[in-house]
């Protein structure tokens, strides 16, 4: 299909001298904003731009729901930095899309969605696949848009581009009645965008910085809060240098992860509810918290009343409304994170915490990797500390949602930024492969490795058949508990045991794999585990190895939802120690 | 902090589905509209909206910075503090006989200078402007004689003094 693109004739936007159709102007804009992929389904009210689509040098990749089109446009995004872009028909094709457009939302991730529309003629008539999409979608978009006429095309889709992108980024819905994409007209050329009631904050007020710096200089036990304001604004180097200046250890929040390297000394991982025990504990101890580019999440904070009782807070988002949400905040600071850490920088003098670290440093406990638990089966950590071993930390890593998702993100130590990517915010399952599709798209020289669980795999396994046809360099590991993990371990532990609908059953995924044309193999001993992912890595291309995990076996440390530190569940746990 | 009632003056761009937006960011967030109404402002293109909301200073705050995260919300001024001028139109028909009818038009003339705007053998409307509590007493009053319709216009309010909320939107470039 790409070599058939190549080709025709391609539509130059300066040789137009006949109006055109909408659908080719829908095409044109796109590829004026950079788009260079597109995932997407066809169907009857999008048709006019598939029949426009050939003709252009964008390559489509055909999912096979349309949910995985949103959730690959966001792997696409987070892997790449650009805007990622997933099409639909209307009705069933653009609800399909809602929940990885919540996703994008939530994650603040930069896609644009775009999808058919029924004839402005019939809507509201409750035509043949309609549905008031830029209605639904209107809580889980940065904005959304009809395109009404065929003269706003070029100027809606630039809107949309940007306020993806810009400022907090996040989804942006274009929804094009199917008139619109058969009406004739010209594409408008870019211009100045008149938005009075957006003006993202970008470089932060000197005032509040000068006060950030006078708090962190007074501070005997300081810890930055990192999240993935970091990795958005690409303010990695500036944290390195801010933290290494000011002697601060950072915590990560879940998608903070990468955003500052794992290896670096003063990296304590990953915070919150499954988060290091030392990290968790820093923040109960700590007397300054500087959050940047992060929200004080429940899933970080537990209950927020005893969240850093001792501390005061610094919170730079480029969010206001992010600011105060949660925590009483005594310095605000509204910008990008890298601005706000530049000026920073510029404010601070070397500082010494050394104490402080080795306080922390006391409290440190690995989380426990060994190769088979009590029972002799196979342990979900052993999988992944190993994966990262053979890896050397350089692959991209998408997750699912569950137990397999936290122990990834407590041992995958990521070290590059843009290498980690996991559904945050929505908690969407299924989110794994589709988003490692994207990646994979985006970063085709990378080794993308989908780590996800028997229940979210069969959310989304359709989309091994769109791996195949592309060829992506994506190996899916199935961790196989035979549970949805992470809801057996809350029955577990809160609801005594009665494991309600979570016991579920799985295919056989060599074969399966071998259905889709995809190497395949199944792992169920320690032993097996070095040789299996060095045969995955050994060839370009697909490949799925199934680990067959201890059941029963439990994501620690723990704080329960809602909970403090000092309710914290850990492996490790002797009475009276914390 | 203090739960109390805030007023808050929105400008917003004239276009479709602005209304809708606001109107649904409080329901996703759990904020309660006490009075809200809407129409042109003193600039061609922007709308002016009166909210009133309760709540305590954190809970505005953070309606009003959920309220400009909306593209077309260009202006957002908590006049809650200032010296005001509110004002709210209700129509209230009630039930009127001949022996009542010109004891109600006494009490609502003399009291509340409302009008009589329609009368019938068994109704009166009544039309009264003033702040929202004048209304209220109003209502008050008139209950016992049976209302049979009752319809208001939500508040408006403006600032006392030369200061003024109005903005003259800036092409932004972006």
């Amino acid at each position: 299909m790409a070599i058939e693109t190549r080709d025709r004739p391609q539509v130059q936007e300066e040789s137009q001298r006949e109006p055109q159709l909408g659908a080719h102007l829908v095409m044109q804009a796109l590829v004026r904003e950079g788009v260079e992929v597109i995932f997407g389904y066809p169907g009857g009210a999008i048709l006019p731009v598939y029949d426009a689509l050939p003709y252009y040098p964008v390559h489509h990749i055909l999912v096979r729901h349309e949910q995985s089109a949103a959730f690959a446009a966001d792997g696409y995004a987070r892997a790449t930095g650009k805007v990622g872009v997933c099409m639909a028909t209307s009705g069933p094709g653009a609800t399909n899309l809602v929940t990885g457009i919540a996703n994008a939302m939530m994650d603040s991730i930069p896609i644009v969605a775009i999808t058919g529309q029924v004839p402005q003629t019939v809507i509201g008539m409750d035509a043949f696949q309609e549905t008031d999409i830029t209605g639904i979608t209107l809580p889980i978009t940065k904005y959304n848009m009809v395109i009404r006429s065929v003269d706003e095309i070029g100027p809606a889709i630039q809107k949309a581009f940007y306020l993806a992108r810009s400022g907090r980024p996040g989804p942006v819905l274009i929804d094009i009645p199917k008139d619109v994409q058969l009406a004739k007209g010209f594409l408008a050329p870019r211009q100045e965008l008149q938005l009075p009631g957006y003006r993202p904050t970008i470089v932060p007020h000197r005032r509040q910085i000068r006060r950030a710096a006078e708090l962190i200089r007074q501070a005997k036990r300081p810890l930055v809060l990192a999240g993935h304001g970091i990795i958005i604004s690409g303010a990695t180097e500036e944290l390195v240098r801010f933290a290494e200046r000011t002697q601060i250890p950072v915590g990560l929040t879940l998608l903070g992860i990468s955003g500052f390297p794992a290896s670096h000394p003063l990296c304590l991982g990953m915070v919150g509810m499954h988060g290091h025990a030392h990290a968790n504990r820093a923040i109960h101890e700590a007397d300054l918290i500087i959050g940047i580019g992060m929200r004080f999440d429940d899933r970080v904070t537990g209950r927020p009343s005893e969240f850093a009782p001792n501390a005061k807070i610094i919170h730079i988002d480029i969010d206001p409304a992010e600011i105060g949400k949660v925590l009483k905040t005594e310095v605000p600071v509204v910008g990008d994170a890298r601005e706000a850490l530049r000026l920073l920088l510029e404010e601070l003098e070397p500082l010494e915490h050394e104490d402080w670290l080795s306080m922390i440093r006391s409290w440190y406990r690995p989380i426990r990797t060994e190769p088979s638990g009590p029972n002799g089966v196979l342990q979900p950590q052993y999988v992944i500390a190993r994966l990262h071993a053979l890896t050397e930390g350089k692959a991209i890593v998408t997750t699912d949602v569950g137990q397999h998702q936290m122990w990834t993100a407590q041992l995958y130590k990521c070290d590059i930024p843009k290498q980690w990517l996991s559904s945050g915010g929505l908690g969407a399952m299924g989110y794994g492969v589709p988003s490692a599709m994207g990646a994979a798209v985006g970063r085709p020289e990378a080794e993308v490795w989908a780590v996800v669980g028997d229940g979210g795999v069969q959310m989304t396994l359709n989309e091994f058949a769109t791996i195949v046809d592309e060829q992506l360099n994506v190996k899916v590991a199935i961790i196989n508990n035979g549970y949805l993990g992470m809801v057996r371990q809350w029955q577990q532990l809160f609801h005594n045991r009665n494991y309600s609908e979570t016991p579920i059953s799985s295919p056989d995924y060599v074969l399966l794999g071998q259905a889709y044309r995809m190497a395949a193999r199944r792992v169920t001993r320690p032993g097996e585990v070095d040789d299996a992912i060095a045969w995955a890595r050994s060839f370009r291309g697909p490949a799925l190895i199934e680990f067959v995990v201890n059941q029963e076996e439990n994501v620690f440390p723990m704080i329960p939802s809602g909970g403090t530190f000092r309710d914290m569940i850990d492996d490790y746990r002797i009475e009276g120690e914390w | 902090m203090s739960v109390r009632s805030h007023t808050l003056v929105v400008l917003v761009e004239d276009k479709p589905g602005v209304m809708n937006r606001i109107v649904s960011l409080f329901r996703q967030r759990g904020f309660n509209i006490d009075s809200i109404a809407v129409g042109h402002s003193e600039t061609p293109g922007l709308s002016r909206i009166t909210l009133v909301a309760q709540g305590d200073d954190r809970k505005i705050e953070q309606l009003v910075k959920q309220l400009y995260k909306i593209l077309e919300v260009i202006k957002i001024t908590d006049v809650t503090d200032e010296n005001l001028v509110q004002r709210e139109l209700a129509l209230v028909k009630v039930t009127a006989t001949d022996r009542n009818r010109s004891d109600i038009m006494r009490l609502v003339t003399d009291v509340y200078q409302a009008r009589i705007v329609d009368a019938t053998p068994d109704s009166l409307i009544i039309e009264v402007t003033g702040p929202p509590e004048k209304i209220d007493s109003l209502i008050t009053m008139v209950r016992s004689y049976g209302i049979k319709e009752l319809a208001r216009s939500g508040v408006i309010a403006m600032a006392r003094g030369t200061r003024a909320v109005a903005v003259v939107p800036q092409p932004v470039v972006a």
